[in-house]
């Protein structure tokens, strides 16, 4: 049996098992901080920063970081919700996000934390990148202009023998992530699935279906987001 | 009775799906006159400003010279000016041409798009002194000149503006309701 440990996040008592990441110990909890670029389940990587807390002072990630005994953690604090509605707005104001024209709006995770900040428009200039569509793979279309590079599809999704549908290509701000023609051709039905709903946005989609679930019904249409696991979505 | 605030509207680079999204208030709009009265806007055909307003909803973004003249206007005669909707608040649907040259979008349209060749046959870029010259790009209002408030939605939903509106009027504190702001 794992060590239970006791912490506080915001003051509220909490318990995990020892070595827990700190994001997957506050929904235990019923605590939820804001994430972005984590997904349950794959390796983290600390990327958007969106779960950025206040560990016994100190800044850090809360999707990289393990429980330890004693931990005191400030996860909903005026300042810590202002910088991460600044990096929604970051993130809106560097892509192309056309949320009328998208697919994934109503279930995109980005605009629901843009909903969550009631974020009406950014106070950084609109970058208008010049980034393009690649829609000639068979089953996935890629839309550049909307992904965060949060690299969850590169983290989550292999084929059956462990080669991964997408890969970096370039660097520093023209980074983009790549599909693997062959692998991609090749991917079940459930993987590319799999993929569609693992990416955040509406970079990752699958040809041949769309705007499939009625305005009204999409996943954060009347649910604001992390309020599943704590009613007003804080601590 | 307190003296009525005065509203201005404009649509500039958007779809009058904005405009439509005001009048969807339904029954409401009773009580809005009652409130307010209207000044320059399509709504009531009023051209050029004949008095200064409380306040003014601007409707899409800027794509072409008229916008932002239309746009200054309205920033000089309006004490609280509003961007309504996504093509106001970030360009919209008509930003997509922002990642292609000017060159080439007016090429595509007048010279080399379909039935051009029959209809257009001399090749010719519209350039009259009466029609508004197209800008290089769409620009969000906010980057044109000052925005007070904006309110995200294609369009708004009729009870966001509603409530704005009721907001800006009263001056009670406005509520941005999770069910009515969206950004689709
Ligand atoms: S990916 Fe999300 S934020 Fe971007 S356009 Fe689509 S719905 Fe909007
Ligand atoms: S495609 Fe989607 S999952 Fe992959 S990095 Fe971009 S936003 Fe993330
Ligand atoms: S969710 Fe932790 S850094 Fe992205």
């Amino acid at each position: 049996m794992p060590k239970i440990v006791a912490f506080t996040i915001d003051g509220k008592k909490c318990q995990a098992a020892a070595g827990t990441l700190l994001v997957a110990a506050a929904v235990e909890n019923g605590v939820y901080i804001p994430t972005l670029c984590n997904y349950p389940g794959i390796p983290p990587k600390g990327a958007c920063r969106i779960c950025t807390v206040r560990i016994n002072g100190r800044l850090a990630t809360a999707c990289t970081t393990r429980v330890l005994p004693d931990m005191e953690v400030l996860a909903i604090t005026p300042e810590l919700e202002e910088f991460r509605a600044s990096v929604v707005e970051i993130l809106f104001a560097e892509g192309n996000h056309l949320c009328p024209s998208c697919e994934k709006s109503g279930s995109c995770e980005l605009q629901a934390l843009g909903y969550r900040y009631r974020m009406r428009a950014p106070r950084f200039p609109y970058a208008f990148p010049k980034r393009g569509v690649e829609a000639w793979h068979p089953k996935i279309l890629k839309d550049h202009n909307r992904c965060i590079l949060c690299k969850r599809c590169i983290r989550g999704i292999q084929n059956a023998q462990g080669k991964s549908l997408f890969a970096f290509g370039k660097r520093g701000d023209r980074l983009v992530i790549n599909i693997d023609p062959e692998t991609s051709r090749d991917a079940s039905d459930d993987l590319v699935r799999l993929a569609v709903e693992m990416c955040p946005v509406g970079a990752i989609l699958r040809k041949g279906q769309g705007f499939d679930v009625p305005i009204g019904r999409r996943k954060f249409d009347r649910m604001q987001i992390g309020s599943d696991i704590s009613p007003q979505g804080g601590s | 009775m307190a003296q009525k605030k005065i509203i201005a509207t404009a649509s500039l680079a958007g779809c009058f799906g904005c405009h439509m999204s005001i009048l969807d208030i339904d029954e409401r709009i009773l009580d809005l006159v009652e409130l307010v009265e209207f000044n320059k806007s399509p709504i009531t055909d009023i051209k050029s400003f004949t008095k200064e307003c409380d306040i003014g909803l601007v409707e899409g973004g800027c794509c072409n010279d008229e916008n932002v003249h239309t746009l200054i206007e309205f920033r000089r005669h309006c004490t609280i000016l509003v961007a309504l909707g996504e093509c106001a608040i970030m360009g919209g649907l008509p930003s997509l041409r922002n990642e292609i040259p000017l060159a080439e979008c007016l090429r595509e349209a007048y010279i080399d798009g379909p039935g051009m060749s029959e209809a257009n046959p001399a090749g010719i870029v519209p350039a009259d002194p009466d029609i508004p010259r197209i800008l290089d790009r769409i620009y969000p209002c906010h980057e044109v000149v000052k925005i007070d408030y904006s309110l995200p939605g294609c369009p708004p939903r009729a009870d966001l503006i509603w409530e704005a509106l009721v907001a800006l009027v009263t001056g009670r504190e406005l509520i941005l309701p999770y069910d009515s702001f969206k950004y689709d």
